[in-house]
């Protein structure tokens, strides 16, 4: 069984067609890469998974999103249950405005968790996957705010950790930080491969390349390639994504 | 050259008409608060604060005036700030953009609108006399409180507006529910603009003497209010009937003046801690 | 690294809490709704007692007015009535009757016709002697209580005309008290209202249009940040203290200027007006020019144009739609400002011919009567309707500066 499948997915904004029937399906444990020009819909996609699209007005979507099997837009699921189980880290650093170690409680104490000994225990083990654990051990109190670029980011990958995702979602997770802080964000999304089930958008091939074990190509709201990372950049099957590969447009 | 020429002088003709203009407009504001400023400072004492008016509003102080605007204010923004941000959250986290949203800022803009007057009718005829609360302190703060009203749903909304979406997507993905991320999330973050809002809408209540003429206000009345149903003096109404209509307008200017310079303070000291906490804001929020 | 597996039990959402969360998010909703429902209420409360002043009969209590049986004249209108009881009107040929001479009579002048004995200890035979003394003479016009009508009156009730919108709006006499029949002209009021809020404008629109593009463009952030904020600070105080200030500085000052016998005036509600106009101008101006978008700049700049012309060829025309918001908006506050225009225009309830004199504002004439008018009289229902007019005034104003700012919005 796949982990993540969509079947021909349909998704309009009002009356923009946004998604064109893509049908897509992810192994386990596996670190997928979303590639396009902007506007293609890769983000739209990727933000299927956890239906944050939903919160987005005039939105309409058409066939099946699955996650190990079962269907995460039908009536029986609940949203926050499903939220609980796909990870989400943004594009900018978007750290709350309280301490480290709140930031990291927050997800947990949502969910009505309020033990206080597993909740430490919790945070500490998710900055350690975060690979932040070191920088911060010393300021846990302290305002995430006064992290760097590249921290805040780590501190909300391990934000997302912390609830026990199995599939975790990255929308340009590097786009905002310096080379050196993305290269330890890279290192990372190979470590927690072992763990989860990743997909991540990016703009950047070489990134994509350097993390991803398959990548798609978006375009125009269709999924033009949808293969093994080192076939789609050696040896692409369509002129588009070579096109893209390339450098050509986008 | 020539054409140089006359390009960089007609710039500096307009520039230096801009720059007297608006040194007059300062001069003209600076001088009006100077004025009163010094004209009333030195009526202003411990006394004068704390002393009940003697001698036909002569002489003695405006002590009841000063508890009257308290009791509006406190009165004025316990109905107000509630009910204000409860809205601006609604309309701004709940409503999609629908025709509900559309129109409650329609009315929100038109009520903020509404001359202060017009207020005082209302106030008048829904509260003194159809709900028969008399004229009363809790008349008065009604009516002041609608007028608050729209100011602090603005301010909410605009406070809710400035919080990046990307904080509210981040505590729907950790499975947050919406009534989580607004407690948790988006309402610590935009309390301190919120709070600006109010304390400037505490200016303005405190200032208003047109809504509560027909509503609350007393002439001259030298004791304490012991319920929401009894009347009050007010400061900005003191001031007004003390320079027009008071027995003694003559004898009655000092304390004109300082009542005025008291007003001014109230509004100077608010918009100094409104500042201050925008300023902390601004601070807090920088590093990222 | 190694996962600590802990399983975390999702704690189910129970009923209570879905109950609670509707209940919170409905108790949002109520107090969105309140504001509606404010501005529904006023409309309601407003137009309610306002426009109940158009059933009302223009005389004073329940006075009627009597006229001979033989008189042509069958109806007066308000306007006639004061002219006739002012001795203005002294010939019935003037309102459509035949050529003789009016004859008064008011309760004053009860003594002059009849002595204490011929009118009875309850006044039982007044009804009976006024009757036969209208009779008798043909010319006499008498306004008494309507009690002391004879039953069998061979004299007649003359008709009067309800107050109507159009004497409503156009009259040009404002006597809410006058006996015996008040007349209700609000016209004088809406001129100087308008009068005084547009010279207001014209005072203050450039003024504040200038030091907008100075603070917006032209000063050194520093003095950016020293004028912002006593801008706002302007903005916030009370407009009695500004009526305080007009009223011992700019009045005595205009009096002396002009050498006129009173400095309340037009001219002292305008310049206190405008005043209290500029933080409102000078703010929205300011965010308006401020909103040009910085690349449009540059490549004005970039083509050699001088930082003025660029001022007055990109950023002024592309903030157009904003800066004039922020002159109706101003106009808006100047004809709603009740206090500091009623303690320096010298309120007097004339068509406004020069702003050297007194004149009298609606908010002013709100103020300074709803205090001294009956509750549900005629009075009182008039002022509601001046706030009627009001508030019509200031919506159409909010509804037209919402669409402007939408235009931009939208652009």
């Amino acid at each position: 069984m796949y982990k993540i499948e969509s079947k021909n997915v349909n998704l309009h904004y009002g009356s923009f067609h946004a998604l064109k029937g893509i049908n897509m399906a992810i192994e386990k444990n596996t670190v997928t890469a979303l590639i396009g020009p902007s506007g293609c819909g890769k983000s739209t996609f990727l933000r299927l998974f956890n239906r944050m699209n939903d919160l987005i007005d005039g939105v309409k979507i058409e066939g099946e999103c699955l996650i190990d099997g079962k269907d995460i837009y039908s009536k029986s699921i609940k949203i926050d249950d499903l939220r609980k189980r796909v990870g989400m880290v943004f594009q900018k650093p978007n750290p709350f405005p309280k301490s480290v170690f709140e930031n990291v409680a927050y997800g947990l104490r949502v969910n009505g968790i309020t033990h206080k000994n597993f909740i430490e225990e919790r945070v500490e083990v998710c900055l350690k996957q975060a690979a932040l654990w070191d920088e911060v051990k010393d300021k846990l109190k302290k305002s995430a705010m006064a992290l760097s670029g590249g921290q805040q980011q780590r501190l909300c990958i391990a934000r997302a950790l912390a609830i026990e995702p199995s599939v975790l979602l990255m929308d340009e997770p590097a786009s905002a930080l310096d080379p050196i802080s993305t290269a330890k964000i890279e290192e990372l999304i190979y470590d927690l491969k072992n763990l989860y089930t990743i997909i991540i958008v990016t703009h950047n091939m070489q990134q994509a390349g350097r993390v991803s074990d398959s990548t798609a190509f978006f375009y125009l709201g269709e999924l033009v390639e949808f293969d093994s990372t080192k076939k789609i950049f050696t040896n692409p099957t369509d002129v588009r994504t070579q096109n893209y590969i390339t450098g050509r447009f986008g | 050259m020539q054409s140089d020429l006359k390009k960089i002088l007609s710039q500096s003709i307009a520039f230096w008409t801009f720059r007297i203009l608006s040194l007059a407009v300062m001069g003209i504001l600076f001088s009006i608060l100077g004025f009163i400023i010094v004209k009333g400072i030195g009526v202003v004492s411990w006394d004068f604060i704390t002393k009940m008016p003697e001698d036909g509003m002569t002489k003695g102080g405006i002590y009841p005036a000063i508890i009257g605007t308290l009791c509006l204010i406190a009165g004025s923004m316990l109905f107000a700030f509630p009910i204000g941000v409860m809205s601006g959250i609604y309309i701004f986290e709940y409503t999609k953009d629908s025709w509900y949203r559309r129109f409650v800022q329609l009315m929100t803009a038109n009520l903020a609108g509404v001359p202060s007057i017009v207020f005082g009718l209302f106030g008048m005829a829904l509260f003194v006399n159809k709900l028969g609360f008399g004229d009363s302190i809790l008349a008065g703060s009604l009516t002041l409180g609608l007028l608050a009203l729209p100011v602090v749903i603005r301010t909410t909304e605009e406070a809710l507006k400035a919080i990046d979406n990307s904080y509210r997507e981040a505590s729907y993905a950790l499975g947050a529910t919406k009534l989580q991320t607004i407690k948790r999330v988006t309402l610590p973050m935009a309390l301190p603009n919120i709070i600006t809002g109010l304390i400037l809408s505490i200016g303005r209540v405190s200032g208003e003497t047109a809504p509560i003429l027909f509503t609350v206000a007393a002439y001259f009345l030298p004791k304490l209010p012991t319920s929401v149903f009894d009347q009050v003096m007010a400061l900005p109404y003191h001031l007004y009937v003390i320079s027009t209509s008071g027995t003694n307008i003559a004898e009655s200017r000092g304390m004109a003046y300082g009542t005025a310079v008291i007003l001014i303070l109230i509004v100077l000291i608010l918009n100094i801690i409104a500042n201050i906490i925008r300023r902390f804001l601004t601070k807090k929020y920088k590093t990222n | 690294m190694r996962l600590l597996l802990v399983l975390v039990k999702p704690l189910p959402l129970t009923v209570i809490k879905k109950i609670l969360n509707k209940t919170i998010e409905g108790v949002l909703m109520l107090s969105s709704t309140i504001t509606t429902l404010t501005v529904l209420l006023i409309v309601l409360f407003l137009f309610k007692e306002g426009v109940s002043v158009f059933k009302e009969s223009p005389l004073d209590g329940d006075n009627v007015i009597v006229l001979n049986n033989q008189n042509d004249v069958n109806h007066l209108s308000a306007a006639d009535i004061k002219k006739i009881f002012d001795q203005e009107t002294t010939n019935w040929k003037l309102v459509g009757g035949a050529n003789d001479s009016i004859l008064l009579f008011t309760f004053n002048d009860l003594s002059n016709y009849f002595s204490e004995e011929e009118l009875g200890p309850e006044f039982e035979y007044l009804p009976h002697k006024m009757d036969s003394l209208i009779e008798a003479n043909p010319g006499m016009i008498a306004v008494f209580s309507k009690k002391y009508l004879d039953k069998n009156h061979k004299s007649k009730v003359a008709t009067i005309d309800n107050i109507s919108p159009k004497t409503f709006l156009l009259g040009k006499e404002w006597f809410p008290t006058a006996n015996p029949a008040v007349q209700l002209g609000v016209l004088p009021l809406i001129l100087g209202t308008l009068y005084v809020s547009i010279v207001a404008i014209l005072i203050a629109l450039p003024i504040g249009l200038a030091t907008a593009i100075y603070i917006a463009e032209v000063a050194h952030p520093k003095i950016r940040a020293i004028y912002k904020p006593v801008i706002e600070l302007l903005a916030g105080i009370p407009s009695v203290v500004y009526g305080f200030f007009g009223l011992i500085v700019i009045v005595p000052l205009i009096q002396k200027i002009f050498d006129l016998p009173v400095g309340e005036s037009g001219l002292a509600g305008a310049i206190v007006l405008a005043i209290m106009a500029l933080p409102t101008i000078i703010t929205v101006t300011e965010d308006a020019l401020r909103n040009t978008p910085r690349a449009m700049k540059e490549a004005s700049l970039a083509l050699g144009a001088t930082q003025w012309q660029t001022i007055y060829k990109v950023v002024i025309p592309y903030s157009a739609s904003g800066i004039s918001a922020a002159a109706i908006l101003g106009i808006g506050r100047a004809i709603g400002e009740t206090m500091a225009v009623l303690m320096v225009t010298g309120n007097a309830a004339v068509m406004p011919h020069s702003l050297l004199e007194p004149l009298r504002t609606i908010p002013a004439t709100i103020a300074a009567e709803l205090g001294e008018a009956p509750a549900n009289g005629i009075h009182y229902k008039a002022l509601f309707g001046l706030g009627c007019i009001l508030f019509i005034i200031t919506m159409v104003i909010n509804i037209w500066v919402e669409t402007i700012s939408k235009r931009r919005v939208n652009r």
